[in-house]
């Protein structure tokens, strides 16, 4: 109880992130001219690295801070990569601008799904999630229409040339991977993000607040949804060729949760750490099958245990360091 | 003897104080009261004791030994036994099954099954029935019942007539009295002074975390008692 | 006639099914934790079997005798030196930590027995049959499965309702302060229910590999089939476990003579089914379990 009439600031960036804004740009413009200058490969992996990112950055959304641990999110990665496929060449639609239409067709296949889904909690509500997935998969795999088991090619960009197709693509992907982190940046700063917040630290609590837990929880579900749906798409997009046990697979998930938690779960800068440390152990292990699985799974087992908030949580700890800042500092004067 | 003495406890949640610097003892075979208010830290102090809450060693000493923050089931197998705050009656176990379970650790004593149907004849009746199916003051005869069955050397009883009629208060308290009759050393904390300090042969009064009385109740006046427990 | 057979068929299924379920249903139970390398656990469990055999030759039921108490003991292991450390962060590490296990697990047997497909011979048994009559046939092994099943459940319940180490579950599982208050090691009782654990879902692991060929990447869906008969048959009731795996395996079965293919497909609906319309399960208890 301080009696001072001292004026106390409510200060919601820091030093950091607005360096970082300000690198950030500079990196922007660095890699939105890259056509240019580099080539396809680099734009491929790039493609790559940001569908991967989107997709770690959705899953730390739903699990590090709506409390939803889905082991299910590769239902999205395939519905979108399907959607793509259906609306380019059956449906005619812009290969490029059936993307984020794709997701939008997951963010709907979402609404039912969390109906089936919410009805667990904690762990069960993780295993029901993939188990609606493998319905999913089964589902496809047995529809003709859809290329049945061996699955189907994106024949709609064939009449592009190569290289539009590729730095297309490329860019397409940059937007989609800004827009998501500013989407999932601005989400956390808004009410919403705050409500989320107090859901993920206690739900009974946040409710006596007035925080509408179940619809938080859906809108952020749903939101997820569309964000893995288009990275989805974007993902086939890039391969051509997709098939149910690819798309549906569980390695999407596995993935995502090794860059999640090696990173850090419930930061934004998290992700992007874990991303870049999972395509340096890749490529370091590429040669040696299935140890890079190994031990990525190791590495996240062993972070879980010994420093549950990630790397990139460390990091911030120590030097006390937020470019991504999502919560309020109070400064007294 | 002393059998349990206690020096210089201090114990947080977290980062908020609950107690500053308690001291108090209990000789073999006593009956000691902790009176207080609500908040004053008189749970407190007995989940320090019975290990729910961990504290230095040297803090808490029992029969010599500094037992301060060792686990709680460790205690129990050297004879620290607490019936907790609001019985806490195992809902997935009958009466009896709940009986037993307090001898988990099988320590010899006096105490066995059918003793405590000799104390609480009612718990003999429902023996089949579960646990939470009986009314408030039986939960407490067997949450005692359950404590009674570890053969204890120190019973800790948390707020003993918390939410109960008075008739089944009374009744409670004529257990005690037989228990304590046995020999047990008992710690007893109450909000209901004036059915307490009869049977005790010490009373500490707490408030705000701290001990604001101590002495033999027939040396302390009401008026004293009273001042100590509300800080008027 | 035909229809018969496929149902009983789909019972003995079942069986097997309440064996995965068992262990999954016990740990959740005590703990609230859902290990999800619970299937692949079992994958483990018969590849050991297969080292076990084609080393020193045994038949593959003998085999279990020693790879049940090893996997048992390994899930003790699992329990107070990894799982342990996890208890009161609540309900994200243990499924983390469980999931990164289940990869591991998967891509070290990857790694060690490569992609081939194997399968646990005990010489014969697996292919004879009791005749019932009317043209009616049931095959031993999944008799026997079935009985196993059964036997283990019957020895659970007694455990849990009789026994001091039940008791102890039960009261750890309903409050685990309280429990401590009593004596009780909760630590050590965690690591006991993932050795118990373990060791059923060793059981049920050869006789899966008995029963089928398996991979190093059969592991989920042992985990999502005992998921699914655990739901159907409700959350906390044991003999609910037995009735959810019949149902499941009869809902493949009778799935698979409808069209080939669509076996498994079936067994997914009819979960999503009971999750609609009885989410609570068949034979739910009437405490609320989240």
């Amino acid at each position: 109880m301080t009696s001072s009439t001292a004026p106390i600031q409510v200060e919601r960036t820091t030093r950091a992130s607005r360096a970082g804004l300000a690198a950030g740009a500079i990196a922007l413009l660095a890699l939105g001219s890259l056509p240019a200058w580099g080539d396809p490969s680099t734009m491929r992996i790039l493609v790559e690295f940001i569908a991967l990112l989107v997709l770690a950055q959705m899953w730390n959304l739903l699990a590090g801070y709506a409390g939803l641990v889905s082991i299910g999110q590769q239902v999205y990665v395939g519905l979108g990569g399907y959607a793509l496929i259906v609306l380019a060449d059956d449906l005619g639609v812009n290969p490029f601008l059936a993307v984020p239409l794709a997701g939008v067709i997951a963010a709907a296949f979402a609404l039912p799904t969390a109906a089936l889904v919410f009805r667990f909690h904690g762990g069960y509500f993780a295993v029901g999630t993939w188990a609606i997935g493998e319905v999913y998969r089964l589902l496809i795999a047995n529809t003709p229409a859809l290329g049945r088991g061996s699955g189907r090619t994106l024949k709609a960009v064939f009449p592009l040339a190569r290289e539009t197709r590729e730095v297309t693509t490329y860019l397409l992907a940059l937007a989609i991977g800004v827009a998501a982190l500013v989407a999932v940046y601005a989400f956390l700063r808004s009410r919403y993000g705050l409500g989320l917040m107090a859901i993920r630290d206690s739900e009974p609590g946040s409710e006596t607040l007035g925080v509408d837990v179940f619809r938080t929880k859906l809108v952020v579900y749903v939101g997820v949804a569309f964000g893995t749906g288009v990275t989805g798409a974007l993902i086939y997009l890039n391969l051509l060729r997709i098939s149910p046990d690819a798309a549906f697979s569980i390695n999407w998930t596995a993935y995502t949760i090794f860059i999640v938690v090696i990173g850090g779960l419930g930061s934004l800068e998290g992700p992007l750490i874990g991303t870049a440390l999972f395509f340096v152990v890749r490529e370091l292990l590429s040669d040696y099958g299935a140890w890079y699985m190994i031990l990525l799974g190791a590495l996240a087992v062993g972070v879980m245990l010994a420093y549950p908030q990630g790397l990139w949580g460390i990091v911030a700890e120590r030097w006390d360091l937020r470019f991504f800042p999502v919560g309020r500092r109070v400064r007294v004067d | 003897m002393t059998l349990l003495s206690v020096r210089g406890l201090s114990a947080f949640y977290g980062s908020f104080q609950a107690l500053f610097d308690i001291s108090l003892e209990a000789g073999e075979g006593e009956t000691v009261a902790v009176i207080g208010a609500n908040g004053a830290g008189k749970t407190t102090v007995l989940r320090t004791i019975a290990g729910v809450l961990p504290v230095p060693a040297p803090a808490v000493r029992f029969d010599g030994a500094p037992v301060g923050g060792r686990p709680a089931h460790e205690l129990v197998d050297r004879g620290i036994v607490m019936v907790p705050e609001g019985r806490r009656i195992f809902p997935s176990l009958t009466v009896e099954e709940n009986l037993l379970v307090g001898a988990y650790r099988a320590r010899p004593g006096r105490w066995s099954l059918a003793r405590v149907y000799e104390l609480f004849p009612v718990l003999a009746e429902r023996s089949r029935q579960p646990g939470t199916n009986l009314s408030g003051g039986e939960q407490q005869m067997l949450a005692i019942g359950r404590g009674l069955m570890a053969n204890p050397r120190l019973l800790l009883v948390d707020e003993i007539s918390l939410g109960l009629a008075p008739l089944v208060v009374q009744e409670l308290y004529r257990v005690l009295r037989t228990i304590a009759g046995e020999g047990t050393t008992t710690l007893v904390v109450d909000q209901n002074v004036s059915q307490i300090l009869p049977l005790a042969q010490r009373v500490y009064c707490l408030r705000k975390g701290a001990v604001s009385l101590e002495g033999r109740p027939a040396e302390l006046t009401r008026a004293r008692i009273a001042a100590a427990y509300f800080g008027v | 006639m035909a229809w018969v057979d496929t149902v009983l068929q789909g019972l003995l299924l079942g069986g097997l099914y309440a064996l995965f379920a068992t262990g999954l249903s016990l740990i959740f139970g005590v703990m609230r934790i859902v290990n999800l390398a619970h299937g692949d656990l079992s994958i483990l469990a018969a590849f050991l079997a297969v080292v076990v055999v084609e080393t020193v030759g045994w038949n593959p039921f003998l085999a279990l005798i020693l790879v049940a108490p090893l996997m048992a003991a390994l899930g003790y292991a699992l329990q107070t030196l990894v799982l342990n450390r996890l208890l009161g962060q609540g309900i994200l590490p243990p499924i983390l930590v469980t999931f990164g296990l289940s990869i591991i697990i998967q891509n070290a047997l990857l790694e060690t027995f490569s992609a081939d497909s194997r399968r646990l011979n005990p010489g014969g048994i697996e292919t004879a049959s009791l005749a019932l009559g009317s043209g009616l046939a049931i095959g031993w092994f999944p008799f026997i499965t079935l009985a196993v099943a059964v036997l283990i459940l019957v020895g659970l319940q007694l455990l849990i309702s009789r026994v001091s180490v039940g008791r102890a579950f039960r009261a750890t599982s309903d409050d685990q302060e309280a429990a401590e208050l009593m004596g009780i090691d909760n630590r050590r009782l965690y690591g006991l229910a993932m050795a118990l654990s373990l060791g059923i879902v060793a059981v049920a692991g050869v006789f899966l590999g008995i029963r089928t060929t398996f991979t190093f990447a059969s592991g989920p869906d042992r985990l999502l089939f005992a998921f699914e008969a655990v739901i159907i048959g409700g959350l906390g009731s044991l003999w609910g476990t037995l009735v959810g795996g019949a149902v499941l395996g009869i809902a493949q079965t009778v799935g698979a003579k409808l069209s080939p293919g669509w076996g498994i497909l079936t067994g997914h609906l009819v979960f999503l089914a009971v999750l609609l319309w009885r989410p609570q399960g068949l034979f739910a208890r009437a405490r609320r379990v989240d």
